[in-house]
C-alpha cells in the first residue's frame, strides 16, 4: 500500500523517539483512567455507562425534537442559534458577523468541531486573526499541525521541540522548563484575550431543557474565551445536544474520568446566553452554531449512528494498541484512533481511505473503555463490509474477492479442504516471499508444518 | 455415560496445530466426556467475515450449522472462533429468520474449551503436571466477547508443578487480528514485540493461551527475536503428565 495512511504509519513506526512519546503519554492516561473507574473508586461505573448510552440513544433517536427545544431555550435567553451545513457556512457566518461588527481578532478555545472544518485557516484566509488559547492547540497552531490526539493535542511533542518552536515563532530565548513555557504562552495569550473582539468555543454538551452550553476544560482559557470578548460564538455538532441539565450528572462523571483520569475537570462552565442587566461579565452577543457537516448522513443507519454518541474523551485512543503504535497524524482526518476509524469513513465516504476500518486487530479494547458504550468493533466490521460492497460496485480488488469466493467454496467441500491441506503440507511452506506469506515473514517466523492434519491423526487414533 | 461432546478443532488447529486438537480430546475424555469429531467440519468463516466478505462468510457459517446442528455440545480450542459462532453468526443471518432460529438454537451449545471444562463439565483439576514457569496470554475475543478470564487461570492453578506469572499488561492484543497480521504486517509486528517485552519481563519459559492464532503470532515473533521462550496451548498444558 502506498497511501498517505500507510506512509505516515510507517514513518511513525520507525521513529523510536516518537514511539516512546506516544506509548508513554497514552499509557499514563490509560492507567489514570483505570484507577478512577475501578470497582472501588466508582462502584456504579457500568450503570453510568449504560445510562449514558441510553440517554445518547434516546437523544439521537429524537434529535430534531431536542435541537428545537435547545434552540427555543437559547433564544429565550437572548442568544441566537445558527444552523450550518458545512465549514463554508460556518466561516461565512463568522466572517459576515466580524465584518458587520468591525472585528479583527478572535480567540478560540479547544474544539474538535472547528478543527473538522478548518475554521482557523478559513478565517485567516480572509484576513482575520484567530488564536488558539488551549496550550496544546496554541503550540500546534504555531507548528501548523493538526491535533495528534482528541484530548491531548500536542501529545507527540517533547518540551525540547516546544522550546525550538517558541524560539522560532515567538522570538524568545530557548526555554525548556515546562512551567516557564506555559508562562510564556500565557503572557502572549493574555494580551490576545484582552484585545479580542470575538471568542469562539466548542461545546461538550448542549443542554436542551435549559438552553445552556456546557464546556469542560483544565486551563481556564475556555472560560476567558467565552466571557472576555463582546461577542461569543459556540460551534458545536448537532449531536452534542442532551435532553436535561440533570443528565450532566451522568456525563460529567464519565467524561473527565475517561479522558484524563480526573474526577472532574478543573473548570466546568455553563453558558446560557449573553450578559444580562446587572451582570458584571459575559458577552453582549451570544451565538450557537449548530453544525451538520455530514452528521445527518449517519442518521438513517440505526446501528452505525451510535457513532454520534461520542463525547470525545479519547479513552479509545489511549487504550488502542494500534493508535499507540501509529499515533494520531497517520489517520487521514482530524479524528484519530478507533473513533476516527469509524467516523472518518462515515463522514468522508468509505473510499476516502478504504484501509482505515481494516487497520484494527479487532481486539475490542476500544469498545470496552467507551464511556457511552459505542460498539466500535462492530461498526468497524460493518464498515469493512461497506468497503467491500463499494469495491465490488467499482470493480476494485477483484482478485481478493475471487480469493474469498475460493475460500468459501473450499470450506464447504471438506474432502477438497483436506486434500488441499495434505498437498500443502507435502510441499512445505512456499519459498517465494511475496504476498501474504512474505508479509508474515517480514516480521515473524512460520510454525513448522505438521506431518498430518488433525483429522488424519483422529482417524488413526 | 458422560456428556457427549463434538470437537470443532478449527481450520488452524486441523491444518497447523493438530497436537492441540489431540490434547483437547484427551483432556475432555479424562473429564468424562464422550468425544466425537464431525468429519465435515472446516472453518467458522471468520476470515471472510472480518475481511468484509459477508456473503462468503454466510456460506461457510451455513456449512458449520449443517455440520454441528445435531451435536449436543460443541467445544472449540479458540476463544476467537467461538465468539464468531456465538456472537457474529446471528449478525450474519439477521435477515433470515429461519436460519437465525437455527443459529440461536446452536449457539447456546457452543463452548470455548476452558469455559466448557469449568462451567459445563465442572472440572478444574484435570490431573495434569507440568514443571514450568508460564505466563498466560488472554486472546482478545475470548476475553472481551466471551468474558473468558478466570476459567483458564483456575485450570492452570491446579496443574502440579506449574507456576503462573501474570504479565503486565496481560490484556493487550498480540497484534494477530487475522488478515490484519499480513495487511498491516509492520504494525502487527510492532504490536507483537510489545507483547513479547511484557512476556519476557515475567521470566516465564512458556507462554500459554487458549487461542492458537495468538500463539502462532507470539511464537513466530519470539522465534524471530531469537528468544528461547516457547508456546503451548492451554489444552496441551492440561494434557501434560
Amino acid at each position: 500500500m502506498s497511501t498517505e495512511f500507510a506512509r505516515k504509519s510507517h514513518e511513525t513506526l520507525v521513529d523510536p523517539k516518537l514511539q516512546l512519546a506516544i506509548y508513554t503519554a497514552t499509557g499514563r492516561l490509560k492507567e489514570k483512567r483505570i484507577d478512577v473507574v475501578s470497582g472501588s473508586a466508582l462502584p456504579d461505573y457500568q450503570e453510568l455507562r449504560a445510562q449514558a448510552n441510553a440517554i445518547k440513544k434516546h437523544t439521537i433517536d429524537n434529535l430534531d425534537h431536542y435541537l428545537e427545544e435547545f434552540e427555543h431555550n437559547v433564544e429565550t435567553h437572548g442568544g441566537k442559534v445558527v444552523y450550518c451545513k458545512d465549514g463554508t457556512e460556518v466561516a461565512d457566518f463568522v466572517l459576515s458577523l466580524a465584518k458587520e461588527r468591525g472585528a479583527h481578532l478572535i480567540v478560540k478555545s479547544k474544539s474538535m468541531t472547528t478543527e473538522e472544518v478548518d475554521l482557523n485557516e478559513r478565517l485567516e484566509h480572509h484576513g482575520l486573526e484567530s488564536v488558539e488559547t488551549d496550550l496544546g492547540e496554541y503550540i500546534l497552531q504555531l507548528a501548523h499541525e493538526r491535533p495528534y490526539h482528541i484530548v491531548a493535542p500536542a501529545l507527540h511533542m517533547t518540551r525540547y521541540q516546544v522550546a525550538d518552536l517558541f524560539e522560532r515563532e515567538l522570538h524568545v530565548p530557548q526555554e525548556t522548563v515546562i512551567e516557564k513555557q506555559t508562562a510564556l504562552a500565557r503572557s502572549v495569550l493574555r494580551q490576545k484575550f484582552l484585545a479580542a473582539d470575538i471568542g469562539i468555543s466548542g461545546a461538550n454538551f448542549l443542554v436542551a431543557d435549559s438552553g445552556a452550553v456546557a464546556i469542560v476544560e483544565n486551563e481556564g482559557n475556555a472560560r476567558l474565551t467565552t466571557s472576555a470578548p463582546k461577542i461569543h460564538i459556540t460551534v458545536a455538532g448537532i449531536e452534542k445536544v442532551i435532553p436535561r441539565a440533570q443528565d450532566l450528572a451522568t456525563f460529567l462523571k464519565l467524561l473527565a474520568r475517561s479522558a484524563t483520569g480526573q474526577l472532574l475537570s478543573v473548570y466546568t462552565s455553563f453558558l446560557s446566553g449573553p450578559r444580562r442587566a446587572g451582570e458584571i461579565d459575559g458577552p453582549d452577543e451570544f451565538y450557537v452554531v449548530l453544525l451538520d457537516n455530514g452528521r445527518t448522513r449517519l442518521l438513517p443507519d440505526k446501528n452505525k449512528r451510535q457513532s454520534l454518541y461520542c463525547i470525545r474523551c479519547g479513552a479509545c485512543l489511549n487504550t488502542c494498541p494500534v493508535y499507540r503504535k501509529i499515533g494520531g497524524h497517520s489517520f487521514p482526518w482530524v479524528y484519530s484512533g478507533p473513533i476516527g476509524a469509524i467516523l472518518t469513513p462515515q463522514f468522508m465516504g468509505v473510499q476516502h481511505e478504504p484501509a482505515l476500518p481494516f487497520a484494527s486487530s479487532l481486539c475490542g479494547a476500544c469498545g470496552e473503555v467507551c464511556p457511552v458504550k459505542i460498539d466500535i468493533p462492530k461498526i468497524l466490521l460493518e464498515l469493512r463490509s461497506d468497503v467491500k460492497k463499494s469495491d465490488a460496485r467499482e470493480g476494485r480488488n477483484r482478485l481478493e474477492k475471487l480469493g474469498f469466493r475460493a475460500f468459501a467454496w473450499l470450506m464447504t467441500h471438506p474432502r477438497m479442504f483436506e486434500m488441499a491441506g495434505r498437498i500443502g503440507r507435502s510441499m512445505g511452506w512456499p519459498t517465494s516471499k511475496k504476498g501474504p506469506l512474505g508479509a508474515w515473514l517480514s516480521e515473524r517466523d512460520l510454525p513448522p508444518l505438521p506431518a498430518h492434519s488433525f483429522r488424519e491423526l483422529w482417524r488413526r487414533r | 455415560m458422560g456428556i457427549r461432546v463434538s470437537l470443532f478443532v478449527t481450520c488452524v488447529v486441523d491444518q497447523l496445530f493438530p497436537q492441540v486438537g489431540m490434547a483437547m480430546a484427551d483432556v475432555l475424555e479424562r473429564a468424562g466426556c464422550q468425544v466425537d469429531f464431525p468429519e465435515d467440519q472446516t472453518c467458522c468463516g471468520q476470515p471472510a467475515f472480518n475481511s468484509g466478505y459477508r456473503a462468503e462468510a454466510r456460506t461457510v457459517a451455513r456449512h458449520f450449522l449443517d455440520t454441528f446442528e445435531a451435536s449436543e455440545a460443541v467445544v472449540v480450542p479458540s476463544g476467537s472462533c467461538t465468539a464468531m459462532i456465538v456472537h457474529h453468526f446471528a449478525e450474519l443471518f439477521h435477515k433470515e429468520p429461519e436460519t437465525l432460529k437455527r443459529v440461536h438454537a446452536l449457539e447456546k451449545r457452543v463452548w470455548e474449551f476452558s469455559t466448557f471444562l469449568t462451567q459445563v463439565a465442572g472440572v478444574e483439576d484435570v490431573g495434569a503436571r507440568l514443571d514450568r514457569v508460564v505466563t498466560f496470554h488472554d486472546g482478545c475475543h475470548g476475553l472481551r466477547e466471551l468474558g473468558v478470564k478466570d476459567a483458564p487461570r483456575r485450570l492452570l492453578a491446579r496443574v502440579r508443578g506449574l507456576e503462573l506469572r501474570e504479565m503486565t499488561p496481560a490484556e493487550e492484543c498480540c497484534g494477530f487480528g487475522g488478515t490484519f497480521a499480513v495487511k498491516f504486517s509492520e504494525l502487527s509486528g510492532a504490536m507483537a514485540r510489545t507483547k513479547i517485552d511484557a512476556i519476557e519481563r515475567t521470566g516465564a519459559s512458556t507462554v500459554v493461551s487458549a487461542d492458537p492464532s495468538c500463539l502462532m503470532q507470539i511464537q513466530g515473533a519470539l522465534s524471530r527475536a531469537g528468544s528461547d521462550i516457547g508456546t503451548l496451548h492451554l489444552a496441551e498444558v492440561l494434557a501434560s503428565r
